[in-house]
This record gives structure tokens, C-alpha cells and sequence, in this order.
């Protein structure tokens, strides 16, 4: 879904192609400072505690979602300081792309970084033989793996929105509201293999994240009663 | 600088593509008017723009120009679509690299190594391993270095013949040769029975079309479709010929190489562009990748260059001829003769590298018509889609991310060219394409490989997602 995502919106236009591949980059920016962290913590402690590894990776997953935030704001600022350039650039007055088209793309950008790097290598691993879970480890490993990156990239595309409308009119509860949801997410991730409790929370907030950020995006139910009659 | 560098030694591709401006983005029409009459030296200035401002070679007949401001504006207006005509060639070349790294064993199998690089790798001790490497990297370097003066001299002194010789003689071998050598693994490892009068044909079919499209006239698309082919075989043949540190060093000591080669007033490659320029000539067909080849396309308007050489009764013929043949993408890098005749042929094509990487140059508009300022278009050397590739490629072969770094240093490439382009709109002169790219590959590579993979590893196992 993610890729049809690119392929329909974004793949036309340079300019959403190339804030895309930056905010893909600003992920991985975030991504290595995170785990350089983490690293550091592991090579200081010790390795054959398995709670304390599994504690400190808890520790780097959640320095990594705050770290995932910072970024994500970094590029908004430096986003705004794009469009300042680019109005003044075009002959118009007005740039080729609004801030939300930016912050659509950036959502996208991060999403698919951060979706890529989760499962590409279990992607390549999953061509070859073998048998999933085969120690007593869950069986459904693929899927709910598959089904929580895809959620995990849409949940990117709409904190991208909402993030940076909060940020345009200041609103703090809107971004501390979507730090708190990653972090709640990222959280729930915790109680795998539960999957109950991780999959069912995390779609749950990505219906109620979709519908905000659409809403904000001046959209209206009658627009969706419209667009499904065809109209 | 890469203008030349197709013809210069391989070695010094990387340098070479480097020095020229390798982000040109297309100007306005100023600087295609500009770039009419400063043609082909143009590689130096990639910026049509600035070149009215800053160079002094523009003692040729000045074409009016418009608003400095103007075409800054549409310059850096029609930028992002630039980026993206170059975006698309690159990440090709890298896909085709990284699949074929992937699937064909062959390149990732140790089967010696290159005369330019001697020492072995396979030492006992890590030190000496790091000064073996250290060698091999110095010689390679100073082999590049000396072709790039050979090709600066070379072109001082006129021998035209030469140069063009060596580069058909380089793409002769590239096109056919290695092609051979890659389709007889691709067989191998795909288990496909394959007789040898259907190769021989397919070969012949598909060499003397890429000479065509290359050093003459031909479809853009096709032409770059084969430059693009022709820089992954040539990173693939690195790839599989350099061993682990000196190909990284070789990678830092080439940024490193670049940078200075184009920048500095004594470099070799600014010299080339000078001396092009004072000429008024175009360079010789250095390996360039241009997105936008309009006159070739346009048959029925001759080449601009051509005509305006002829009207400016030119006295080499040559460079008629080279005009016509610079219109193709780039040779591939020219193999040097000499390089044949050292090694056998599997060194050979290196040399074509320092000459595929030409900067990117603003092409000229070549449109004595008022031109589209959406025609105009970038040019990147072809050594730079090598190092790019070999880069990447390196990547995917030899990290215990695997994947994880692949994706790493693809978008840490993107971005540095996507810095260096936006560098070459603000500056408008020569720059060299590499420092940044290799730079961020680099870095991304080394910290993704030892920082990010374990963390992904762990948070994969656990099933915990960030």
C-alpha cells in the first residue's frame, strides 16, 4: 500500500520526490544517532543479563521514538525555510507546494524508511527454505509482521500531517499528542508475540489518527459521502 | 576534470567526472546563449548563469543576455526537475548493480586482483593488511593522476587522434568484451543452456548498436540507456577486482582527489576546461550523462556545436566530429590504449572510468531557436554513476546489514547529489560530484553496518518496532 501510496501521489512531481527522499533521510539520520546510543549502552553493560539486554533495548526503543520526533521536527523547520525560497523563486508568488503537500510527503518519506528498514531483511530472509517459528516462536511472524510495518507506515504519513499542522498554528497539545501516540505504539510493541496487544491498540489509533488528520486536511463527511456515490 | 577524462586514464575517471561541474543544472535560455558560444568548455562552468559573471573566458561572442536574476530563478525553478532526470539514471545504474551482485556469485568471488593493485589483502596481521591496502590505494591513485595529465597534455598539444582512438578502442572493449564475460554468468548462474552462435550474435547485435548510440547519432533514451549499462558493468568489474580496503580507501582518496583536481586553479581537470574553453571547442567526448540530448533527438536541426564550429570555420575537423560524438552520453571512459597492451583486458576498462566521470556540465543549449528552458539538461560524468554504483554495490556484497546498509547509502548518495546540485545552482561553476555522495555513502555505510544492524537485529527479534 505504502508504494502504491508513492506511486499515485508522489512519483509525478520532482519536488515531492526529492522532500521525500530527504525525510527518508532524516529517518536515518535519527535511526543511527538511536542506535549509537543504544550501542554504547550495550558494550557498557553487561552482555549475558538477559533482562538488563532486554531492558536497555526497551530504553533504546523509546530514546529512538523521541529521537524519531526531534527529527521530524528539524525537517519541518527546514521545510518552511524551503518554501520561503521556493515562493520566491517562482514566478507566481506562491510555491509549487503547499506546506501540507510537504507534510504528506515527509510523513510518506518517513514511513517508508522506517517500514523498509523493518522489513526488507525479514523480506530477503522469508525467499529462502525454512520453517517460521519453528523453536515455539509464533507461527504468524510474517504477518503480523507485515501487517505492523504497513501500519507503522501509515501511521508516519498521518503524524506527518498532523505534526506539522501543529507546528504551523502552534498548537503543542497536537504535537505532544502525536509523540504520545508513537510512543504508545511503539510500546505496545512490547508485549509481542502477544499480538492482541500490540496490532489490535495500534490500528485502533491509526483509524483515529487518519480521521484527524483528515479532518485537518479540510476535509468533511460529506466529502466522503460524495467521493463513495461517485459524485 | 572529467570533461577530458573520458580520455584520460581510467584511473583518473573518478577524478576526472569529478572536477567538471558535475551538477549542471540547465539554465535559462541566457545560459543556453551563452553556452552557444563557449560550447563545449562548458563542462566547466556548469552554470550557465554564472559563467556571464564569473568566467572570464566568455570573450566569445557574447550572446545578450537576460536577467542574471532570471535565470537564476528558472534555473533553480526547473532544479528539482533536473534532480529528478538525474535521480533516475542513477538509481538504475545502482538496482543493476545491486541485483546483479546479488544473484550472480561471480563478482563477489575473490579471483585475484588488478595489476593497479598488487598487494594482497589476505595478510596476517591487521597492520599489515591496512598498509597494503594503504599501497594499493597510492598506486592506483597516482595511476589515475598521471592518465589524467597524459589526457591534459594530450589535449594541449591537439593529438585529437589519439584521444579519440583510445576512446573508441575503450568502448569497443567495454561494449563487447565484458558484456560477454557478464552474460555468460548471468547463464551460469540462471542454469540456462545457451549455445554460442545465438551469444556471438546477440553480442555483435548489442556492440555495434552501443558504439553507434555512444559515438554517434542515436535515440537518447537508447543512448542512455547504454551509458547506463556500461557504468555497471564497469563497477561491477571494481567491485569484483578490489579488494575490501582498498576499494574504500580508494573511494575516500578519490572524493578526496576530486575535489581538488577541479577546484584548484592548478588542478589538471581545470586546466582541460580552460584550455577547451580558450579554445572554444567542445571537450572531447568525455563520458558524460546528459538527460537531455535535444539536438541528437531533433534530427532534422544538425547539431548545434557542428554548425556553430562550421560557421565558425573551424579548423580541426576533429572537432566537428567530436561535437557530433560528444553529443552521445559520454563514451565510455575511453580505455587507454596503454591499458591494453599492460594488462589484460579486464584492467582495461578502469581506465574508462576517470574519463566516464565527467562533471556534469550544463549541456549547451544547442538550439539556435529559442529554446524550451525544459530542454535543457543536466550532465554527469559517467564516472560518477561508476564510483555510485561501486559504492553501493560494495554494499550490498559485503555487509552484514545487508540490506539494511544497501537502502542506507542509496538515499545518503541521493542526498549528496541532491546537496551537490543545489550547490552548483548557487555557485554556477564546476563542481566535482563525488566529495559529497561518497562522503555521506561512506559514512552511512561504516555507521549502518557496525551502529544500526545489531539495534535492527535485536528490535527484529523481539518483534519491537520504533
Amino acid at each position: 500500500p505504502a508504494l502504491g501510496l508513492f506511486l499515485f501521489t508522489i512519483a509525478r512531481e520532482p519536488l515531492r520526490i526529492i522532500i521525500l527522499i530527504a525525510g527518508a533521510f532524516f529517518w536515518l539520520v535519527s535511526l543511527l544517532l538511536s542506535s549509537l546510543i543504544w550501542f554504547i549502552a550495550v558494550k557498557a553493560s553487561d552482555p549475558r543479563d538477559e533482562a538488563l539486554q532486554r531492558g536497555l533495548l526497551i530504553f533504546g526503543v523509546i530514546f529512538s521514538v523521541l529521537l524519531q520526533e526531534v527529527f521530524r521536527f528539524l525537517y519541518y523547520k527546514l521545510l518552511r525555510k524551503a518554501i520561503e525560497g521556493l515562493v520566491a523563486l517562482s514566478e507566481d508568488g506562491c510555491s509549487p507546494i503547499s506546506i501540507q503537500q510537504m507534510a504528506y510527503v515527509a510523513g510518506v518519506g518517513f514511513g517508508l524508511m522506517s517500514g523498509a528498514f523493518s522489513m526488507i531483511n525479514l523480506l530477503a530472509d522469508a525467499l529462502g527454505p525454512g520453517t517460521v517459528g519453528i523453536h515455539g516462536d509464533s507461527q504468524l511472524y510474517f504477518l503480523t509482521s507485515a501487517f505492523m510495518t504497513m501500519v507503522l507506515i501509515f501511521l508516519h504519513t498521518f503524524w506527518g500531517i498532523l505534526f506539522f499542522h501543529g507546528c504551523e498554528h502552534r498548537r503543542w497539545w497536537e504535537i505532544a499528542a502525536v509523540v504520545v501516540m508513537h510512543l504508545a505504539v511503539s510500546g505496545s510493541t512490547f508485549c509481542n508475540p502477544l499480538y492482541v496487544g500490540s496490532l489490535v491498540p495500534s490500528y485502533l489509533l491509526m483509524a483515529i489518527a487518519a480521521v484527524w488528520a483528515y479532518l485537518l486536511s479540510g476535509g468533511s463527511a460529506q466529502n466522503v459521502r460524495r467521493f463513495l456515490l461517485c459524485k | 576534470m572529467t570533461e577530458l577524462s573520458a580520455h584520460l586514464p581510467q584511473f583518473q575517471h573518478g577524478q576526472l567526472t569529478e572536477n567538471f561541474p558535475d551538477n549542471h543544472l540547465s539554465n535559462t535560455n541566457d545560459t543556453s546563449e551563452r553556452r552557444r558560444h563557449e560550447n563545449s568548455e562548458r563542462r566547466r562552468n556548469d552554470n550557465p548563469d554564472s559563467e556571464t559573471n564569473g568566467q572570464p573566458q566568455n570573450n566569445i561572442q557574447q550572446v545578450v543576455e537576460q536577467d542574471e536574476e532570471e535565470d537564476e530563478e528558472l534555473t533553480l525553478k526547473y532544479g528539482a526537475k533536473h534532480v529528478i532526470m538525474l535521480f533516475v539514471p542513477v538509481t538504475l545504474c545502482m538496482v543493476v548493480v545491486v541485483a546483479t551482485i546479488k544473484s550472480v556469485s561471480f563478482y563477489t568471488r575473490k579471483d585475484g586482483q588488478l595489476i593497479y593493485t598488487p598487494f594482497t589483502e589476505e595478510t596476517e596481521t591487521v597492520g599489515q593488511r591496512a598498509l597494503n591496502s594503504i599501497l594499493n590505494a597510492a598506486i592506483m591513485i597516482s595511476v589515475i593522476i598521471v592518465m589524467t595529465i597524459l589526457l591534459v597534455v594530450l589535449y594541449k598539444y591537439r593529438c585529437y587522434k589519439v584521444i579519440h582512438g583510445w576512446l573508441i578502442i575503450s568502448s569497443l572493449l567495454l561494449l563487447f568484451f565484458f558484456s560477454f564475460i557478464y552474460l555468460g554468468e548471468v547463464f551460469k548462474t540462471y542454469n540456462v543452456a545457451m549455445d554460442y552462435i545465438t551469444v556471438a550474435l546477440i553480442i555483435w547485435n548489442f556492440g555495434v548498436v552501443g558504439m553507434i548510440c555512444i559515438h554517434w547519432k542515436g535515440p537518447l533514451r537508447l543512448q542512455q540507456a547504454y551509458l547506463i549499462m556500461i557504468s555497471a558493468l564497469m563497477a561491477l568489474v571494481f567491485i569484483k577486482y578490489l579488494p575490501e580496503w582498498t576499494a574504500w580507501l580508494i573511494l575516500a582518496v578519490i572524493s578526496v582527489y576530486d575535489l581538488v583536481a577541479v577546484l584548484c586553479p592548478k588542478g589538471p581537470l581545470r586546466m582541460l576546461v580552460e584550455t577547451a574553453q580558450e579554445r572554444n571547442e567542445t571537450l572531447f567526448p568525455a563520458l558524460i550523462y546528459s538527460s537531455t540530448m535535444i539536438w541528437l533527438v531533433n534530427m532534422a536541426e544538425e547539431d548545434p556545436e557542428a554548425q556553430r564550429k562550421a560557421s565558425k570555420n573551424s579548423t580541426y575537423d576533429k572537432q566537428a566530429n567530436q561535437t557530433q560524438n560528444e553529443d552521445p552520453e559520454a563514451d565510455d571512459g575511453g580505455f587507454s590504449q596503454e591499458w591494453q597492451q599492460q594488462r589484460d583486458n579486464r584492467i582495461g576498462p578502469i581506465e574508462s572510468t576517470p574519463e566516464s566521470r565527467a562533471a556534469v556540465q550544463a549541456l549547451p543549449s544547442n538550439s539556435q531557436s529559442s529554446e524550451d528552458p525544459e530542454e535543457r539538461g543536466v550532465k554527469l560524468g559517467l564516472g560518477d554513476f561508476i564510483f555510485y554504483s561501486v559504492l553501493v554495490g560494495k554494499a550490498s556484497a559485503t555487509a552484514s546489514g545487508d540490506w539494511n546498509t544497501t537502502l542506507a547509502c542509496f538515499v545518503a548518495i541521493l542526498i549528496g547529489l541532491c546537496l551537490t546540485l543545489l550547490l552548483l545552482a548557487i555557485f554556477k561553476k564546476a563542481l566535482p560530484a563525488l566529495p559529497i555522495s561518497i562522503t555521506f555513502g561512506l559514512v552511512f555505510y561504516f555507521a549502518t553496518d557496525n551502529l544500526v544492524q545489531p539495534f535492527m537485529d535485536q528490535l527484529a527479534f523481539h518483534q519491537f518496532y520504533i
